[in-house]
């Protein structure tokens, strides 16, 4: 009898948490202007369609270790999850992320183009829908570079040239190549050179040059922070924080592009989630992930739609009015002397490389 | 009770003599019992009692904390997935010499085929490329690309599979690639510990890691010698700080007080970005300096990004914890010790130094504990101000946790850090007694 | 403690090469900031005396003087730094009035023990001085944070705007931003409710196991003391990856045996979490005042027939209280000002606010951190004054003296 209640309670409890989980999802993000850019152009029209209520969780950074520690322990709380390419790769690797049919999945293009072949070669991963491409870039102080401002990625390393501080990222990534590319290799080599232990060497060497001015970085918000300060001349960062900077915080900043780090960022399915909640986490996707929602996007953050069908559709900032197209790392203009950043080789060498460029950063 | 309390009754029944009852038969207390028993009966009570007022906290730590800590740190030894993903290939490599320059037999492929494609079935194959990256660079893609090719051999039909594995990449060729696997399919492995110590395990045992890759035992020291610094510096400032709230009436004492909490309600991460706009080189300092002409423009101070901007933003956020328990020594100080030594004749310094500092150091001891503890653990703020040379070894834990995913190794070098602390800890205790800690 | 000593004019021998010190080293800044630092020291020690002389010898009135000495610094200083110098001039002005005063009418020596020789005089107030410097190290933040947090502009910058004092330069956005942005709302909430929670937590569970650890004759004493302040010494970020593992299966449970609210389930998860956290520093403050404490005022009320409760409330409680306080102070901040652990073991709605300045100082610099940092610094010291402000009056009431 008393076991029957128990049990009756506890279906019935049981029944009405799926009935509150039906209607929530939670969808992990970066915070800040990003998390607003998707909040307007994905979450507010798909709730309004759908009623489906989305709880925004600026947890991104820690998303792979998080996502790891969940599924070992079987609670697996998040529904979709934005990462960039590099996690996306390794979270797929350890079996954290569901693997995705893109073309049965995803909405085709409006012309019929199906999204495997909209996508194009941004599908870096079985489990990663790309959202943006960014590019990581420099900007520089137009009153502290003189008369000549920088036109070229090598003027990083000219402190002739330039003299004062850089500000660069904490990690090879990036660096490594640029430090290649301007000691000489060409462009399509870096990564066979970068194989080896000398070509390491070599680009380390490079660095080495400069080494003594820089600021190293470790949070996006930091170059822009460092500029509008003075305290780099030049420094990377990714393109729309100095597109905020430039545009919105009207600093004397303007950009480079030229060899611009191309990068992805986009969406994972955690494995390990219900039927139930997988089955809504790919409805999400089909609806956000499809051209007009990826060029809504650009409206409010100057990163490129991923879909090759989006980039017509993109058109003015949502508050400032100006045209988003120019600022788009996918822009033609911008985009003549791209670096592609090779997914599959830092897969391999992170760790290795990172620990060189750590032991050197610490000499 | 205890000493005083004498035999009230003497067992007289059986007849004994007096003598013999006092000299050898128990002692009785209030109730009967013999004395000893009782005594330890009360004593077990009383310890009990002790017990049981610790047992909650101690049963909430224990399974809140401390367990799962230890199954987290017990990740620096623990490796089964090597033997788990490829049970059949790790027997076979059992037979296999690996020092023979020669490459196992077709035995060991068809194992490794089967092995490969039941992973491949259950999606482990990947992990176990990423687990063994950590060791040989490279491995990775190797798992990954080959197994959307494996996927399709059939460990019956396929057979014999050495040619076809070695088609598929040519790495399946590399005794060196065999030789990585044989190495770390034991299930208990040493090798974080060694990865945590710059060294490595391999077939030959272990080595030092190549020099350009050294950075741990180096930030071990760094961070070790930094943190003495902060605590030197502390020390340093808190303790005329200490003794002035101790020696001022009441009434100022706490409004100055107030001004050691204040930097509390302040976040961490908020008092830290403070210190780089002012240390920074278009900080508030430097421009102070360079408007006051103490310092050329072109000359600005390196405040941050440096050993020098870490020490000053930690000591800052550590203070309070070295003023306090100092501040509470010292409020036990009495006055009349001092006073009682210059009179006869002791000058200042003699009186401060003999007479007041002995007395002091307790506190001393307290809060150099607790800060050089507290240093050793941070990350966030030598992340931020620390540059390139102001990085401890926590930022190195921190990364392996959250980016490389390295649990092993980050639980390797945390179970290092911890051992280093718990040894001071002990130490610490022995010298001082950890009883004698006051924090308020 | 602070004697009466009769106070004497002091010699114009001591008091003008002093004040003409004080005026050169003021001098010596503004002089170098404008070309020539000698000029400076020349100029700013002949102007101090000339004050001094003036005000003493000619003047004779103290009240009409300093406002002389205001006024005239002020205007010195719109010459040489516009509106900031006034503000500058007007204190220096008001400094230097002070000072020479101060040292003329030889007050200094009103606090002091009258037997003290002059080296003991100057060292005391050298002490001072360098316990004040101190004291500015420690509030530097708040001090650099408090202006920034008006900026007009995104950036933790002071800009030209705002130091030459334009209202241009200011703005209250970050605060209306505070106030109007949910996100923050939420989160600020939120670390009221988990805060004292787990400080109530720690604090309870802490000082019963303190208790029991003073005691005599505890087995293995020193290893359950290491085990109650193990959450202070493992890194932060190892607790936390391991302490998610353990509350994330608590928490299943909850939710699917218990049958709890997943939100609710979520906060007990971050409140215990901080708990333990915050215990070290809990049993580390109490068992440091049971040291002092004399066991015979328990045996004393038990004998009376208080029992157990009734003593630790009434006897044991009131003369441990302070260090209660103090480790319950510590165990608040903990988990007030934690983002490692609450970034694991919490999920999106229970986002404290260290968590939100954290997305806001990595994501996108937004000096909101720096209003809500001012407003949480407004607030404690308003705090800390009241319970400042209660003990004095308590005092009176009791009849104490005034310390």
């Amino acid at each position: 009898m008393k076991l029957t209640k128990i049990f009756m309670a506890s279906t019935a409890l049981a029944f009405a948490a799926g009935a509150v989980a039906a209607e929530e999802m939670t969808i992990v993000s970066w915070g800040g202007a990003y998390s607003k850019s998707q909040l307007k152009a994905y979450h507010e029209p798909y709730s309004a369609k759908t009623g489906v209520t989305i709880i925004n969780d600026d947890s991104s950074a820690e998303a792979v270790s998080k996502l790891r520690a969940m599924n070992e322990a079987g609670n697996v709380t998040w529904d979709v999850v934005d990462v960039v390419a590099s996690d996306a790769i390794r979270l797929c690797d350890e079996g954290l992320a569901e693997e995705i049919d893109f073309n049965s999945q995803l909405a085709p293009a409006p012309d019929g183009t199906n999204a495997e072949d909209d996508f194009g070669a941004l599908l870096v991963s079985d489990c990663f829908i790309p959202q943006i491409v960014y590019s990581t870039t420099f900007g520089y102080r137009t009153d502290l570079v003189g008369d000549t401002p920088p036109t070229e990625i090598c003027d990083v390393f000219d402190l002739e040239a330039y003299p004062g501080k850089r500000s660069l990222e904490k990690r090879p990534i990036g660096n490594m190549e640029w430090a290649l590319l301007c000691d000489g290799v060409a462009k399509d080599e870096i990564y066979e050179v970068l194989e080896t232990s000398e070509g390491q060497d070599r680009a380390l060497a490079k660095l080495d040059t400069i080494k003594d001015s820089v600021i190293w970085w470790s949070a996006g918000a930091d170059t822009p922070q460092l500029l509008a300060d003075g305290e780099v001349i030049m420094g990377s960062t990714f393109n729309g924080r100095l597109f905020s900077v430039i545009e919105e915080q009207n600093q004397p900043v303007a950009m480079l592009w030229d060899a611009q780090m191309f990068d992805l960022d986009g969406w994972i399915i955690p494995a390990g989630l219900s039927e139930e909640r997988k089955a809504r986490a790919l409805d999400y996707l089909y609806f956000a992930t499809d051209t007009q929602r990826l060029a809504d996007q650009a409206k409010f953050i100057s990163y490129g739609p991923a879909r090759a069908s989006s980039a017509p559709l993109v058109s003015t900032h949502a508050e400032l009015g100006i045209e988003m197209a120019p600022h788009m790392p996918t822009d033609p203009e911008n985009a003549k002397n791209t670096f592609l950043y090779n997914y599959e080789f830092w897969a391999d060498y992170r760790d290795d490389i990172d620990a060189k460029f750590q032991a050197w950063l610490a000499k | 009770m205890g000493s005083n309390v004498r035999p009230i009754h003497t067992n007289t029944s059986d007849g004994d003599t007096m003598s013999d009852t006092t000299d050898s038969g128990p002692m009785l207390a209030a109730d009967g019992t013999p004395l000893k028993r009782s005594l330890s009966r009360a004593l077990r009570r009383q310890k009990m009692r002790a017990l049981m007022l610790v047992a909650p906290l101690l049963i909430f730590v224990l399974i809140s904390f401390i367990f799962p800590i230890g199954s987290m740190l017990f990740r620096s030894v623990e490796n089964d997935i090597v033997a788990d993903t490829l049970p059949l290939t790790v027997v076979e490599l059992q037979n296999w010499d690996a020092d023979s320059g020669e490459l196992p037999d077709e035995a060991l492929y068809a194992a490794f085929a089967a092995d490969m494609v039941a992973a491949i079935e259950a999606k482990n194959h990947t992990k176990l490329g990423t687990r063994l990256n950590y060791e040989q660079t490279g491995l990775s893609s190797l798992f990954r690309k080959s197994g959307r090719k494996m996927k399709r051999l059939d460990p019956a039909a396929d057979a014999p599979f050495k040619d076809k594995i070695i088609d598929i990449d040519k790495k399946w060729g590399d005794v060196e690639t065999w030789r990585a696997i044989k190495t770390h399919s034991v299930r208990i492995t040493n090798g974080y510990f060694l990865n945590a110590v710059d060294m490595r395990r391999t077939p030959e045992g272990a080595q030092a890691q190549p020099e350009d890759k050294q950075i741990l035992i180096t930030l071990f020291q760094r961070t070790l010698l930094m943190s003495l610094m902060i605590t030197g510096s502390c020390i340093i400032l808190a303790y005329p700080v200490a003794w002035i709230l101790a020696n001022l009436p009441a009434r100022t004492a706490n409004v100055l007080m107030i001004l050691v909490l204040l930097p509390f309600w302040t976040s961490l991460l908020v008092r830290t970005s403070a210190w780089k706009v002012m240390l920074q080189q278009q900080g508030v300092i430097n421009e102070v300096l360079v408007w006051l002409g103490m310092v050329a423009d072109h000359s600005r101070l390196a405040l941050i990004n440096n050993q020098t901007g870490t020490i000053i933003a930690m000591t800052h956020i550590l203070l309070p914890f070295m003023i306090l328990p100092m501040y509470s020594v010292m409020q036990t100080i009495k006055p009349h010790y001092v006073r009682a030594a210059k009179s006869m004749g002791a000058t200042d310094w003699t009186a401060f130094w003999r007479v007041y500092f002995p007395q002091s150091v307790p506190g001393i001891g307290a809060g150099s504990i607790l800060v050089f503890i507290l240093a050793i653990g941070y990350y966030i703020t030598p992340e931020i101000v620390g540059g390139t040379k102001g990085v401890f070894i926590s930022n190195r834990i921190a990364y392996h946790i959250s980016s490389s995913l390295n649990w092993g190794l980050a639980a390797a070098l945390g179970t290092i850090l911890l051992a280093v602390v718990l040894i001071l800890y002990w130490a610490y205790d022995k010298i001082v007694g950890i009883d004698n800690v006051k924090l308020g | 403690m602070a004697a009466l000593t009769p106070i004497s004019r002091k010699p114009m021998s001591l008091v003008l090469p002093t004040v003409a010190a004080a005026g050169g080293a003021l001098g010596l800044f503004v002089g170098t900031a404008n070309g020539s630092g000698l000029m400076g020291v020349l100029v700013g020690a002949c102007l101090v005396l000339a004050m001094a002389l003036t005000f003493i010898k000619v003047l004779n009135n103290e009240g009409l003087s300093k406002w002389i000495a205001i006024v005239v610094m002020a205007a010195l200083g719109f010459i040489f730094g516009g509106t900031p110098g006034v503000i500058l001039g007007a204190i220096f002005g008001w400094l230097f009035h002070w000072f020479i005063y101060w040292l003329y009418e030889g007050r200094y020596r009103a606090r002091l023990l009258p037997y003290l020789t002059p080296r003991q005089v100057l060292w005391h107030y050298a002490f001072r001085v360098l316990c004040g410097s101190i004291f500015v190290f420690l509030i530097t933040p708040i001090l650099v944070v408090m202006p920034l947090s008006f900026n007009a502009q995104d950036f933790f910058t002071f800009t030209p705007e705002m130091l030459r004092l334009d209202p241009e330069g200011y703005s209250l956005k970050h605060y209306r931003d505070f106030f109007t942005n949910n996100e923050w709302q939420r989160s600020f909430k939120n670390s009221l409710i988990i805060a004292p929670i787990a400080t109530v937590i720690s604090v309870s569970l802490g000082t019963l196991a303190a208790i029991g650890l003073s005691q005599n004759h505890v087995p293995f004493k020193r290893a359950i003391m290491a085990i109650l302040i193990s959450p202070m010494i493992v890194p932060l970020i190892i607790s936390a990856t391991g302490m998610f593992f353990f509350y994330s299966q608590i928490g299943n449970w909850m939710e699917g045996t218990l049958g709890l609210n997943k939100t609710f389930v979520g906060y007990v998860k971050v409140v215990l979490a901080h708990a333990v956290l915050g215990i070290p520093f809990v049993i580390i403050t109490v068992t440091a005042t049971l040291v002092g404490f004399d066991n015979s005022l328990t045996r004393a009320a038990a004998n009376m027939g208080a029992n157990p409760v009734t003593t630790f409330f009434k006897v044991q409680m009131p003369l441990i209280l302070p260090g209660v306080i103090s480790g319950g102070l510590f165990a608040f901040i903990t988990s007030f000002d934690e983002v490692v652990v609450v970034l694991f073991v919490g999920s999106a709605s229970q986002k404290t606010l260290p968590w939100q300045m954290f997305t806001g100082l990595r994501e996108q610099i937004s000096p909101t951190i720096l209003a809500v940092a001012t407003i949480l610094v407004v607030i404690s010291i308003a705090l800390l004054t009241t319970v400042e402000l209660l003990r004095r009056r308590s005092e009176r009431l009791r009849g104490m003296s005034p310390g």
